[in-house]
């Protein structure tokens, strides 16, 4: 337990250590805001019309706004996701600190479950400073703040899963950019899988489906909290670390 | 405290390790003798844990390598050749993330730094970041990190490679300050650092022991017996001509072999090996001044590693021929 937590700060002071941390945080925001900000006019544009046309009810505000955007920030995800996780394991190949976290004391899931929860803790440092302009939903409206706890507990847990694998990617090399690029494809066969039943309605269309991170992640958009896709984050992010473990371990055999 | 038996590793088809045995006794420093790719780092990397061997055992403190591999961690401080740094953090925030990784109780964590800190003379440099730190003072930071739990066993990698004279001299006594304490095992391709470091020595060449472990004395005494001497000599008017200088060299009394080499500027220059325990430079020069010739240069030849290699490997294929 100990081990873990001097890894995990250790990773995490480094993240902050860095200028790129605050540029992917910056970067982040800024597309956030772009959205949030074309959702909000679309919003408030519909809404005068349906005022002019006489129809006065009153329009869902998670419906119009945090969904769409919802789904957008979740694909942005996928961007950023490979540029936190590319460092994790290549750069400790790289410059050689590989040996001394593997000749201390401490064991291959230790060091493992350390960085990915930094890096986990990371991400949701980001998505805290983009959810500063829902604050104006609050101050301008009164949307219903429950569901919007859900869909962020789905980018967390969607961000979470995708950085296992990043990591698990980053062990395999000691070049940070074809750590990236790896973590990268990665996530957008994650995220392009549920574009099959598009086409496809077969049975293995619907298996491929499943296996996509944004299948799973809609409901949680629309404010929907299901246990399946739950599980389904939950064990990918097991899988993640376990394949990320076991390809520390193999470094040893092949190195 | 270091038992190594019939330790062989291989990298797919190549093997770099090859049925290695060796003992090291508490407190004794050992030096770790071999050319580039010898084997050698990858010696120290079985008994660090960080590589598990192919075949045969390694021990520490009586613990195995791929059974205890957390005990033997534990016990164990290891400098690689780089060493493992991470340039954004401070000397003394990385020393603190070292310590707490080596697992050392939180409240001893501070007084630790301290002392490896002063052991190491980095105490003016703990607030530096690492990456503006100088390659001697980089070291000794590694150096400080493979300290800083007190380990019974140290295992430094050519802890002087890229170093200055100076700071070779520095990180020497350093290393000579520490023994004693640990068991200390060093790896290197220079002979003279380990006359002056170490008690003993372990000499691997191509992945075998070249000679069997032995102290550094027997092993100089073995080998430094036999004297090798470059003698220069000016031919006046083509006067010597090298077929008969060599001849005339080759009968004073004590020399066992004379090989000719280039010279510059027409000189002739030739290396003259004498027998085991000879000392045949004064009859050199008397035999060269005595037969008229200009004799201008006469300066021992130190044995390098590359020939003691030879040497070694040379006359272990002649017992095995015997046999």
């Amino acid at each position: 337990m100990r081990n873990f937590l001097t890894i995990y700060r250790k990773e995490l002071k480094s993240y902050f250590a860095s200028w790129v941390a605050y540029a992917i945080i910056a970067f982040f925001a800024v597309v956030y805001g772009y959205f949030f900000y074309v959702a909000t006019a679309i919003f408030v544009n519909q809404s005068f019309q349906s005022q002019m046309m006489g129809r006065g009810f009153p329009m869902d505000m998670h419906e119009w706004v945090i969904r769409p955007l919802m789904m957008n920030v979740s694909v942005i995800g996928l961007f950023v996701i490979p540029m936190i996780t590319m460092r994790l394991f290549a750069e400790e190949k790289r410059s050689g600190t590989i040996e001394l976290l593997m000749t201390s004391p401490v064991r291959d899931a230790e060091i493992v479950l350390g960085k990915w929860l930094a890096a986990t803790t990371f991400y949701a440092c980001v998505l805290a400073v983009s959810a500063l302009n829902l604050v104006f939903l609050f101050i301008y409206g009164n949307p219903d703040w429950k569901p919007i706890l859900v869909a962020y507990l789905g980018l967390l847990l969607q961000g979470a899963c995708l950085l296992a694998f990043g990591t698990f990617i980053s062990s395999l090399t000691r070049n940070q950019i074809i750590a990236a690029a790896g973590a990268f494809a990665a996530c957008l066969l994650l995220w392009v899988f549920e574009w099959v039943t598009a086409y496809e309605t077969a049975g293995w269309a619907r298996v491929v489906s499943y296996l996509s991170v944004l299948t799973h992640f809609e409901p949680f958009a629309k404010g929907v909290l299901d246990s399946k896709d739950v599980i389904y984050y939950v064990s990918a992010i097991f899988l993640g670390l376990f394949l990320t473990v076991r390809s520390l371990e193999s470094l040893r055999w092949r190195a | 405290m270091i038992k190594v038996e019939g330790l062989t590793k291989r990298y797919g088809r190549t093997v770099a390790v090859d049925d290695i045995s060796f003992e090291v006794q508490k407190g004794q420093i050992v030096g770790f003798l071999g050319p580039n790719g010898a084997g050698k780092t990858t010696t120290m990397r079985v008994l660090t844990c960080f590589l598990p061997p192919t075949a045969g055992t390694a021990r520490v403190a009586g613990f195995d390598v791929l059974e205890q591999p957390l005990e033997v961690k534990r016990r164990i401080g290891y400098l690689p050749e780089s060493p493992p740094l991470y340039p954004e953090m401070e000397v003394r925030e990385y020393l603190n993330f070292v310590a707490r990784l080596k697992g050392i109780p939180k409240r001893d964590i501070p007084r630790r730094v301290e002392e490896v800190c002063e052991r190491c003379a980095i105490g003016d440099y703990r607030d530096k970041l690492i990456s503006k730190l100088s390659r001697g003072y980089r070291q000794r930071v590694g150096l400080a990190q493979a300290i800083i739990h007190n380990p019974d066993v140290l295992i430094l990698d050519e802890p002087t490679a890229g170093l200055d004279p100076k700071q070779i001299i520095e990180t020497r006594e350093l290393i000579k300050g520490l023994a004693g304490e640990h068991t200390i095992i060093l790896s290197t391709h220079i002979l003279s650092e380990v006359e002056q470091t170490c008690q003993h020595v372990i000499i691997i060449n191509k992945g075998k022991l070249a000679a069997p472990p032995d102290t550094v004395e027997n092993l100089t005494r073995r080998l430094r017996g036999a004297e090798s001497v470059a003698v220069e000599i000016e031919p006046r008017n083509g006067v010597p001509d090298a077929a008969s200088a060599q001849r005339r060299l080759e009968q004073v009394a004590g020399v066992s072999r004379v090989l000719p080499r280039d010279g510059r500027d027409g000189r002739l220059l030739f290396e003259v090996e004498s027998l085991q325990g000879r000392q045949v430079r004064a009859e050199i020069a008397r035999a060269v001044v005595e037969a008229g010739w200009n004799l201008t240069e006469l300066r021992p030849v130190a044995l390098s590693l590359e020939k003691i290699f030879l040497e070694l490997t040379a006359s272990e294929q002649a017992a095995g021929g015997e046999r």
